[in-house]
Order: C-alpha cells, then structure tokens, then sequence
C-alpha cells in the first residue's frame, strides 16, 4: 500500500510499504478513505517530537471503511462499517478508561517504558505519533490498522459526508474539550489563543457552552476572517497589537474569564529577542518548546480564570510564569483529549446542524501529495488552514 | 540483584492471584521464560531463554501461598540461577483493583555462565520486571498484549531504544522479531 512516512526533519515521502494484518484479536483493518494532516503533525515534521524512526507513517486524523476485523472486535464491528476512528488508542477497560480519560489508557503503549521516562507515567498510545507514543503506523496511508477496534471507532450510518464527521477523529473534540475545561458559565468572556483548526473549534464550542463573547488570537488574517465570519469571535492580531492591553480594553480591566491555549510548542511571538531566546534554546534541545502563547494566556487571565491547554507540548518549558499563575489563583486545566468520550455527543451536534466542521478545510488533496501538502501547510502559504487528503484520489 | 516494582490491576484479587499461581502460564507475559511445569505440589521447573538459543533451568518450590494475598518462592539445589521471589497482592483503595507488589532477588553465577544470566535478565532487572508487570496487567484486563508496528512483541525496554520503523511489519520481521526477542 502506499503511507506517507517521515524520512527525517522536514523531509516526508509517500512509499510503498506492507499491508497492516490483524495483529490481535481485538484489531481490525480499516481502508482509508480520507485523513487530515494536523497542526499538531507539523512539530513531527519540524523534528521537534522525540522518539521518531526514519520510515514512520504519520496521521492520527483518519476514517473509513472496515475490510478487516478481528476475532474479539465483531461483536462490534463488520466488513463494510464506515468509521471514523479515535487518535488516542484506549483499551476500555483500564481505570483511566473507566473514568472516561481515555488518552491516558494504561494498556495501549507498548513503549509505556519510554514515554514514563520522559513523563513520570507513560501515556496512551497515539496513531502514528512517534514510539514514545506506541510506535503505531498512522493513518495518512491507504490502511491501517486499528488495535481495540471494539472500542475506539464510531460508527457513521447517517449519510453525513467523510469532510463533516472526519474531524471527529481529534481536532473537533480536542477543540471542544479545550472549551469545556473551562467551566463556561453564562456571560463568560473566553479568549483562544490559535485560530487554527482546534482554536476555531473551540471558539465554536465555547459559544456552545454559554459564553458571551469569544476573542481570537493570531497573526494571519485569513484565520483571523475565519474567526469572526464563521466562529462569531472577535480578534486580535498580537503582530501589531498589544494583547495584553487590548483584552483589558476588551473586558474593562478585568481579562478574559478563562484563556484557551491551541497553539503548542512552536508558537510565534510578536517580540523578536525573547522568540530567538526560546528558538535558540529550543533548537539546542536546552528547552523543547517555545512557549510564548502559553505565557500569555497565563499573564492575559483573570485573576481567579481558567488556563485550558490543549495546544501540544513534548516535554520542558523555560519561563514559566508561575508567579502569575500563584498570585493570581489561576486553575491551569489541560489534557491531550480524551476523544472517545466527545465523539457520540458531537456526532449529534453534526446532525443537528449546530456544528458545522467543514468550514475550516482549505485544500483536498491525493495522498500523493502529501509532502507538498505538509511544505504549504507549514509555510500557511495558500491561506492553508486544514489539508484533508484522499488515498486513491 | 535485586528487583522491586508494583503496578495496579483493574481485578479482584482473587483473580489476580489466580492469573499468577497458573505458573505453567507465566510465560504469556514473562518473555525470558520457555517454560514452566509444575512437578509436585509445591515444586515446578522452570526453563529461561538465554542467548545463542541455549537455555538456563532450575527447579523451584513454594515456600508461602496465601490465596488473594502472598506467593512466595525460591530455586533449590542445583539452580544455574539461585534465585527467589515473592508477589503480594493488596486490594486497592476506592475499589480500584488490585495492587501487585513484586520482589525478585537472584545470585548470578561466576564465570561465562554468569554472563549469559546477566544478560538475560538485563542491565535493569526492575526494568524487566516491570515490563513483565505491564504485559500482566494488559492480559488480565484486556485479554491481550499490546502490539505496535514499531513494538511488534510489546512492552519490552530493551527492545524500545532500537525500534523498528512504525510500519506494517511482514512475516519476515516478525520472524526476527521474535528470534532478536530470545536473542537480545
């Protein structure tokens, strides 16, 4: 079959390689019918995520049709079922997974050993995100295959298109989670940093959620029109204003009531010495990420809010405002998100026409042009926003 | 050399024990071993895998066994490898399963033999141990050990700093897979 595969930093390419077989009774095989690259993606592409090996199929954000399915898996699923499939791998039965925090299932890392190492406790296994992460082959490829096939998948039999549910997959419920955490109450004002994929989700879902007003972030202004147009927030472009002040100036003095953050380990940041310090340090592997937006949503709440972290972070942070977080009695919440839990409940929000996700995706491209893809969507040339591929398009 | 390690099992402790005190199955997640057959009431002999496809034995006895509670052991005369062990199982607070407590201690021998011992029980016993644990917790609580493309066998440390590259492995690979799994 044909995967797209990191060969190395900035270096992705679409190869033949073996057909995934059922491994275990619980597997099954899906054909892939459409995946999407994630921003989260592109600190893999950057080679900023430790534990990649030069051949790794990526994509975590993928559905299909079922073609294979194991022993214990069919009492679930069969030949032909249309899915889309969770990118935190999770076994059901373990106390995380009882308690519905799925991406921290205990049985679903074979690399549990690593990423414990790296963490304190190890980690769920992703799809196609490094072996820290399992070392499990992702979905941007023409298979794959699905371990707890019996538990992760959800099953698509309405009619709704592959571009409406696909999101399901990660960046919508990461996106609504992210919202979620922070105990929206009636009249709140939400700011979300990123107004990326999973930023525009969790504008969306803020409103949702019962706030009144919601504020965007970013410098692109394409992302930016998304924000207002589609999104309903109001923005701010932090290249040439001071965000800071201006949220005061937005919420007389008090600051957003909770920050989300959807930007991660590679954030831009309007002032050039302190971005080359965290560039710099990051790229001598001294701190792994550059947290500026992280930073600033800490500084820009409320005293008493809510911090909601669901931009990606590997490892260590330098500069870590903790004295604002202290003083002020900040709640910082974060998690990467435990989709399994938000999917039914969005599917429902799909139908009932209150979200509508394919308002983000800018470009529908093969799986062949997968490295072209991940090259404009790093460069935001294009207005690139969201890249959803089809395999044997 | 001595190992501790502990893990939680979403289980009774009944069941827990009872997953264990199977000795004859203990090498469904206990990897270094071949086997292991019960000789007598309390005696059973136990074959590890070392490398160049030889193999160490030794006959071991139970010298405490306390349903849902304690299972101790230790090797008898003439052991390539003295060794003993004990598993406690502890009911966890809040109805949380099971905890399992392990502590493994054994002498390697001298000379080439002691080599072989040394690596078959690796630079980090407690890692191994652990890794032993996580496979145990997996088969109780989801019926099987997780397997990854770059982890084909599943949770083993020795194996997670020279993965295999996250793609589907063939017949081939996992032929050699397990062959470097007796190996390593």
């Amino acid at each position: 079959m044909k995967a797209n595969c990191w060969m190395g930093a900035l270096r992705v390419e679409v190869k033949d390689v073996p057909d995934p077989k059922i491994l275990n009774p619980r597997d099954a095989i899906v054909r892939v019918t459409s995946t999407a690259i994630c921003g989260s993606d592109l600190h893999i592409y950057d080679g900023y995520i430790p534990t990649m090996e030069k051949g790794d199929i990526l994509g975590h954000e993928f559905m299909g049709e079922v073609v294979e399915v194991g022993p214990r898996a069919a009492s679930k699923l069969k030949i032909g079922d249309r899915v889309v499939v969770p990118f935190p791998i999770a076994c059901g039965a373990c106390l995380p997974c009882e308690r519905g925090l799925y991406s921290l299932c205990e049985n679903s890392n074979p690399n549990a050993a690593v990423s414990e190492k790296l963490l304190g406790h190890p980690t769920a296994g992703i799809f196609g995100y490094s072996h820290m992460t399992g070392g499990y082959a992702g979905g941007q490829a023409e298979y794959v295959r699905v371990p707890f096939a019996d538990v992760g998948p959800l099953k698509i039999e309405n009619g709704l298109s592959d571009e409406q549910v696909l999101f399901l997959s990660d960046i919508l419920p990461t996106g609504y989670m992210g919202a979620e955490m922070c105990d929206i109450s009636p009249g709140d004002v939400v700011a979300v940093w990123g107004a990326g994929p999973v930023g525009l989700f969790a504008m969306v879902s803020a409103f949702l959620l019962g706030a009144e007003r919601v504020i965007a972030i970013d410098r692109f202004a394409n992302r930016l029109e998304l924000a207002r147009s589609q999104a309903g927030a109001e923005t701010i472009n932090y290249e040439d204003t001071d965000v800071n002040d201006a949220l005061k100036e937005m919420t007389g003095g008090r600051g957003p009531d909770a920050c989300i953050e959807a930007v991660g380990m590679e954030a831009h940041h309007g002032v050039a010495p302190i971005s080359a310090y965290d560039k710099v340090k990051q790229a001598m592997r001294l701190e792994t990420e550059r947290p500026h937006a992280l930073r600033q949503a800490i500084t820009c709440c409320r005293s008493g809010g809510v911090v909601s972290v669901v931009g990606v972070y590997g490892g260590l942070v330098d500069k870590f405002p903790m004295g604002s977080v202290m003083n002020r009695s900040l709640t910082i919440r974060s998690g990467q998100c435990h989709v399994h839990k938000y999917m039914g409940p969005l599917l429902e929000h799909i139908e009932a026409g209150r979200i509508e996700p394919t308002f983000i995706i800018t470009h529908r491209l093969g799986l062949d042009a997968a490295p072209d893809a991940f090259d404009m969507f790093k460069h935001k040339q294009d207005d690139c926003v969201k890249v959803v591929l089809t395999p044997g398009a | 050399m001595q190992a501790r390690t502990a893990i939680t099992v979403n289980a009774p402790s009944q069941e827990v024990y009872a997953r264990w005190r199977n000795f004859e199955r203990l090498p469904e997640f206990m990897y270094h071993l071949e086997s292991v057959k019960v000789t007598g009431e309390n005696r059973s002999h136990w074959v590890a895998k070392a490398p160049g496809g030889t193999t160490v034995e030794w006959d071991a006895e139970i010298t405490e066994d306390e349903p849902a509670r304690r299972i101790s052991w230790r090797s008898l005369e003439g052991a390539d490898v003295q060794n003993s062990g004990t598993v406690g199982f502890r009911a966890a607070p809040k109805g949380q399963g099971t905890e399992v407590h392990v502590e493994l201690e054994y002498t390697p021998p001298g000379g080439a033999l002691g080599a072989v011992v040394a690596r078959l029980f690796g630079e980090e016993p407690s890692q191994q141990a652990a890794d032993d644990l996580r496979r145990f917790k997996q088969l109780i609580e989801t019926g099987e050990i997780a397997r990854s493309d770059g982890s084909p066998m599943g949770s083993r440390a020795q194996n997670q700093l020279r993965q295999r590259d996250a793609n589907p492995p063939d017949g081939a690979d996992l032929a050699s897979t397990r062959a470097e799994e007796v190996s390593a």
